[in-house]
């Protein structure tokens, strides 16, 4: 049962890798989205069985066969679903379909081979992610870590005629095994202290130690993981390839930004919770690096004329929340925040890739802007995903990031709330900075002169944004806090997840506490006092506030008075041009990292090493060789004469030298 | 009775004119006579010892060497109809093409 839903998608794959050129667009299309709902389906009965089990006792388990057998060592292909692995799956198969089914509209003018090899590459894309949320260790995790790398690599480039599409696929793979890098040997690290793979015997074997203090092993093991996830996750330092990914075709930057990828990090950091608990110099490294990298990216995103960039800043931005939740303790408002993420990033990508297909490839929202009227849905669509991200209110980005900047208060970390705060105001007047200059306004693109050349979304797309915004909406109402009436649904079901089991009772399928939870934050979920309550109260009122002022914000400055974001600008010029070259980060990188290893490379490996020391000796041995034999070549006269006499000579002196011995 | 010294040393005189032949005549014919002369110079010797020693192992491997030989100048004298053939000369100098 459990394994049906990553083979739903390879089985897509499988066919329309190999038979895809010769079907046409309508059956490879509907194949692929079928393979996905399918998937979906089955994703759902899973969940439906887990969710009728005990709380303590959510766990499926499905062993394939033993991948591994050497000695002491033996490693299972084991698929395992608890309440974290069952809210990534409904979100990668649920918004996976969806972005399947708008791929069928949006991809229609490539040829049917084209069309074909998108779509396998879109179903494996989505049976990699599944093998990885749903893999019991740390190897079965690897297999799809690695192969989502493969797959945003062969999305990115998918229009491979283009430079610029197969460099930014070159540097998300690049950048990633990077990344992937340090998580083998954070992998490594953890199989040499605990002998296993498996999340949740490392977890209850993790679980009665003392946290680590003074930087020791589990801090290091779980720091090569966490740079792991900066790779994956699009973090600082290694966030610099979600940008560039915008070079793939839309809905594959939805699939990368909302379902897949990019949530593989924290989903990691999630699975590993217990671990990473018990490092708390590494949960600092983590709380830290998701607040600075959702400041800097919110920053950059306030400046960006790209439609598609922007909203690739404001996902870099907002996994930095995720990681912000995660550094504190917060897993399950990290994972909250990721589940809401997917509905609305979605629809925003969707609803961005609606108006480029509307514009025929206009990317640059300096040329739009006007198109409220032509293009309805998604106009409507869009503004509702932006609202939700902003964190309005009622919508699902609010509760999520709420919790995310209460339990940061509430841990204690002020800086880091403050700096969480900042970024909501930025996200929000970046969010409406890119809706009013969009749809708003007057008509600034010559398509968009004449409306009847402007079309709104095709009946496949229009869709699959009608449902993402219902679920941009709806999505946060599963985990309405306990300060607002509510009682945490997610972060109840999800609680398990979080913390220790034991191993013993695993086997059979009962599984019970062990050791202390892992994660802290979840105390909160359960019970609070009437003070948080209160503190509660009183921070979403701070952070509705500030949402509503970044909105209000940009309708002053983009609505009434456009001027003033260019006076803005021209009166900080070396801010306003740091901000839009991005901080110069690929500048940097480029000067200290690439440009070094490449000079060495070229240099000193290639010129020195390779064509003096390596081919030095191959060629030095033929021309000791050729030299010798021309020396002893000579000896070959061809005269059978010469022949005879040298062998008469060596005859006696043979015979010389036995007769006179 | 003759000593068995005269025969050694009538056997070396003969292997000696028929190493000189070999190396310094220039007919392959005559140098193929020359190799003859020296088995045969060998032969003598053998049958010199076989005698002196007064076993028949000195003759029996002396037939050996006769059939070896009536061999060798066959295949001699065949190779040396082909390379007259091809290059019109028997002189062992022109036929120095296997050479570096």
């Amino acid at each position: 049962m459990l394994a049906l839903i990553p083979l739903f998608p390879l089985l897509g794959f499988a066919i329309n890798a190999s038979m895809g050129r010769r079907l046409s667009k309508t059956v490879s299309g509907s194949l692929a989205s079928l393979v996905m709902l399918a998937s979906f389906a089955v994703s759902v009965m899973v969940v439906w069985q887990l969710a009728n089990l005990a709380p303590p006792q959510r766990v499926i388990e499905q062993t394939l066969y033993t991948w591994i057998a050497s000695g002491d060592f033996v490693l299972d292909l084991t698929l395992r679903v608890d309440p974290l692995a069952a809210v990534m799956i409904l979100v990668i198969t649920g918004i996976g379909s969806l972005i399947h089914i708008y791929s069928t509209a949006y991809m229609h003018e490539e040829s049917d081979p084209e069309y074909a090899r998108y779509f396998s590459y879109l179903n494996l894309f989505a049976f990699f992610m599944l093998v990885l949320v749903l893999g019991a260790n740390f190897l079965v995790l690897f297999v799809g870590w690695e192969g989502v790398g493969l797959c945003s690599y062969l999305l990115i480039g998918f229009w491979f005629e283009k430079k610029s599409a197969a460099d930014a696929g070159k540097k998300a793979f690049v950048v990633n095994r990077i990344g992937d890098y340090a998580f083998i040997l954070g992998t490594l690290l953890l199989f040499v202290r605990f002998g296993t793979l498996d999340f949740q015997r490392i977890a209850s074997a993790v679980a009665p130690l003392a946290p680590d203090s003074n930087f020791g092993p589990l801090s290091l093991a779980t720091l090569l993981l966490f740079i792991g996830a900066t790779g994956k996750s699009a973090q600082i330092p290694l966030y610099v390839w979600l940008p560039d990914a915008m070079e793939g075709p839309t809905p594959v930057s939805a699939l990368i930004h909302a379902a897949t990828m990019v949530t593989a990090g924290v989903y990691m950091i999630g699975r590993n919770a217990v671990l990473f608990s018990h490092a708390p110099e590494t949960m600092a490294v983590v709380a830290v690096i998701g607040a600075a990298t959702a400041l800097m990216a919110g920053t950059i995103g306030l400046v960006q004329n790209d439609i598609k960039r922007v909203l690739a800043y404001s996902t870099v931005s907002q996994l930095g929340y995720m990681f912000l939740a995660m550094g504190v303790g917060a897993f399950g408002a990290g994972i909250f925040h990721l589940y809401t993420h997917a509905f609305f990033k979605a629809c925003l990508f969707l609803g961005s890739g609606a108006v480029i297909h509307a514009l025929h490839g206009e990317q640059d929202i300096r040329n739009m802007g006007g198109l409220k009227a032509g293009l309805p849905i998604t106009y409507w669509t869009f503004l509702i995903g932006s609202l939700a991200i902003a964190g309005v209110p009622g919508l699902a980005g609010f509760f999520s990031k709420d919790e995310i900047l209460f339990e940061t208060f509430a841990h204690g970390h002020t800086i880091l709330w403050t700096i969480g705060i900042l970024t909501s105001l930025l996200t929000a007047t970046y969010m409406f900075r890119l809706v009013f200059l969009t749809f708003h306004g007057a008509r600034r693109h010559e398509a968009t002169a004449h409306p009847s050349h402007l079309h709104d979304a095709p009946p496949a797309m229009a869709t699959a944004l009608v449902v993402l915004a219902l679920g941009s909406v709806a999505a946060g109402y599963i985990g309405i806090p306990v300060a607002l009436g509510g009682h945490n649904a997610i972060g109840g079901w999800l609680a398990p997840s979080f913390s220790a089991r034991s191993v013993t009772t695993l086997a059979t399928g009962q599984v019970g506490e062990a050791g202390q939870p892992g994660g802290a934050g979840e105390a909160s979920a359960t019970g609070e006092t009437g003070s948080e309550r209160g503190l509660e109260l009183s921070l979403m009122v701070v952070s509705s506030i500030v949402a509503i002022v970044g909105i209000g914000l940009a309708a002053f400055i983009w609505l009434k008075r456009r001027e003033i974001a260019d006076r803005v600008a021209a009166a900080f010029p070396g801010v306003y041009r740091t901000l839009l070259n991005k901080y110069y980060v690929d500048e940097i990188y480029d000067a200290t990292i690439v440009q070094p290893i490449r000079i060495v490379s070229q240099e000193g490996l290639w010129r020195g090493v390779d064509v003096h020391i390596i081919d030095g000796a191959v060629n030095g041995t033929a021309s000791i060789v050729e030299g010798s034999s021309s020396l002893l070549r000579r000896l070959q006269s061809g005269s059978v004469r010469a022949y005879a006499g040298s062998l008469l000579i060596g005859v006696v002196l043979i015979l010389g030298y036995y007769l006179w011995r | 009775m003759i000593p068995l010294g005269h025969y050694l040393v009538v056997s070396a005189v003969l292997f000696a004119i028929g190493t000189a032949g070999v190396f310094l005549r220039r007919n392959l014919i005559t140098i193929l006579l020359s190799i003859e002369i020296m088995l045969n110079a060998v032969n003598l010797s053998f049958v010199a010892f076989g005698r002196s020693q007064g076993t028949l192992d000195g003759q029996i491997i002396t037939f050996f060497v006769m059939t070896v030989a009536a061999a060798e100048a066959a295949v001699g004298l065949a190779i040396v109809i082909a390379l007259f053939r091809h290059r019109e000369s028997l002189n062992p100098d022109a036929f120095t093409s296997l050479k570096w």
